[in-house]
């Protein structure tokens, strides 16, 4: 087992937080133990459960419009080097802004509904995205494409055929990555301004000061992260088998 | 080619080279490294335009629409993404045959070309002479006129290198494709050639034009005396080329 390792380090370190909380008698007001986490994890099983839902569909919905949009442009961007080298700095600003700002100001142009966080995921996760694929472009064989030239291809062919199946390995690192951020980044606009969500689960404890609670929605939310990634993985897997190709020959 | 002549950036390349290929014919070009020699397929592949002089077909203009040439780089540029029967159609899907038809005029050439089992395995999964046989079927298979090959040996074992010589001999003579073949190896050329050029280092012209007489096949018995002295002739104008001009 390959996550052996890695599933003993968290337990010990679930195991040493329990033991300190115990033997110091530290108010659960300030840190409670991990076992009162879990046990309010399943008092409030229905509350987080109708909370995670929003989270997810805004994840979801923001980074496949984060996504599409990077497809889209990143074939046009391809295709007209110039308008890369007219836009690229526009996207490199946009991941200057920093989101403590930009998230109260999408909930005031936009409200209280899905759309600022679809905004804000997508604003997060579009760059690493568009890069992503760019870069998967340009890392694509030379000699290939001076073959399929000689070939007679058009420069579409190219594309299609070399440049973007070039460029998957890419995509899918950069998928794998992105998701990470787009769960924090719903869950952040959800905090500054929404119904629903995890984010608001985090806001009400903190502000009634629950901290087990707090710890309850950040464990779902974490697992909610790890879900999409090993999903992604997956995918990959499904997509990209010969990259396994010959490793084990 | 007539006079044919190429500056990239700085650098005089190609300074007059004029050659021809006949039908049916094997011809060669030998030429110390960073001669110009892929420089030369480039202009054939359109890849490149020549700075002087013209290239013809048949006394008219070459055009450069991807018809005249099929061309194996000097790695094999096989898609590590595609099943090798998907790599070696390749030429045939630019060309617009639907990929079902393409694909049934390839798999009655794997046996030939020692590759049967392989069609549905990944370039990742073949030895280099087995890639090199899917780069070189993927060549022949788009049917053009004239196949350029460059170095299709070059990164190959010694053994497996002896081994594809004698099979592509083998092919040549059932096939008779017209070919220009690009190398660094003085056997190779001889072995298989009707007609070698020699190419001086850069700036690059022909310095040396040379037919190959000896009967064929020429591989797993002694070549002739003759062309042993070929041979020898042969590496001696190319060592005279190597090191660098003051
Ligand atoms: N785009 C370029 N700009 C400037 N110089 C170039 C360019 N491309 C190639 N050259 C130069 O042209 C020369 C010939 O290159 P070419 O690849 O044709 O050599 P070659 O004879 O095929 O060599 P090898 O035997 O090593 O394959 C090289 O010295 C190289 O440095
Ligand atoms: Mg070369």
């Amino acid at each position: 087992m390959r996550g052996l390792p890695a599933l003993a380090s968290v337990a010990g370190a679930i195991l040493l937080w329990e033991i300190y909380v115990r033997l110091s008698g530290i108010s659960p007001l300030v840190l409670p133990a991990p076992s009162r986490v879990i046990e309010q994890m399943g008092v409030n099983r229905a509350l987080l459960w109708e909370n995670t839902l929003p989270t997810l569909s805004a994840t979801l919905t923001g980074f496949a419009f984060s996504v599409s949009i990077a497809f889209a442009l990143s074939v046009a961007l391809d295709f007209l080097p110039k308008l890369r080298r007219a836009l690229f700095p526009i996207f490199v600003v946009s991941q200057t802004l920093p989101l403590v700002a930009i998230a109260p100001l999408a909930v005031l142009w936009f409200g209280f509904g899905l759309t600022p966080k679809i905004l804000l995921v997508a604003l997060v996760t579009f760059f690493p995205m568009l890069v992503a694929l760019v870069d998967g472009y340009e890392s694509t064989d030379p000699e290939i494409e001076t073959l399929m030239r000689s070939m007679g291809a058009s420069r579409w062919k190219v594309f299609r055929a070399a440049r973007f199946p070039s460029a998957m390995p890419y995509f899918f690192a950069g998928l794998r990555i992105s998701i990470t951020y787009a769960v924090v980044a719903a869950i952040f606009s959800e905090y500054v301004g929404a119904r629903a969500g995890l984010g608001i689960v985090i806001l009400n404890a903190k502000n009634s000061f629950r901290p087990d609670l707090m710890l309850a929605a950040v464990v779902v939310s974490s697992t909610l992260t790890l879900v999409l990634f090993g999903v992604s993985a997956l995918l990959q897997r499904a997509l990209l088998r010969w990259r396994e190709a010959g490793q084990t020959r | 080619m007539r006079n044919v002549g190429v500056t990239l950036g700085e650098t005089a390349v190609l300074d007059d080279v004029s050659l021809h290929v006949g039908q049916g014919e094997f011809v060669s070009i030998l030429g110390p490294s960073g001669a110009g020699k892929s420089t030369l397929f480039r202009l054939l592949t359109g890849a490149l335009a020549p700075d002087r002089g013209e290239i013809l077909r048949d006394g008219a203009p070459l055009k450069r629409d991807g018809q005249t040439f099929a061309f194996m780089p000097q790695r094999d540029a096989l898609m590590p993404w595609r099943r090798i029967i998907d790599n070696v159609i390749l030429g045939l899907e630019v060309q617009g045959v639907p990929r079902a038809e393409a694909r049934a005029r390839a798999l009655p050439l794997f046996a030939e070309f020692g590759l049967e089992g392989f069609e549905q395995r990944y370039p990742a999964e073949l030895s280099g002479g087995m890639r090199q046989r899917a780069a070189l079927l993927r060549t022949v298979i788009q049917a053009r006129p004239i196949q350029l090959l460059d170095e299709p040996f070059g990164a190959l074992d010694a053994l497996t290198r002896a081994q594809m010589q004698r099979w592509l001999e083998d092919r040549w003579r059932a096939a008779r494709w017209t070919t220009l073949l690009v190398t660094h190896d003085v056997r190779e050329a001889v072995a298989l050639s009707d007609r070698i050029y020699v190419l001086s280092r850069r700036p690059a012209r022909v310095i040396s034009e040379v037919v190959v007489r000896a009967p064929r096949p020429r591989l797993g018995a002694p070549l002739p005396d003759e062309a042993r002295a070929l041979e020898e002739d042969l590496l001696n104008t190319l060592l005279s080329q190597t090191g660098e001009r003051p």
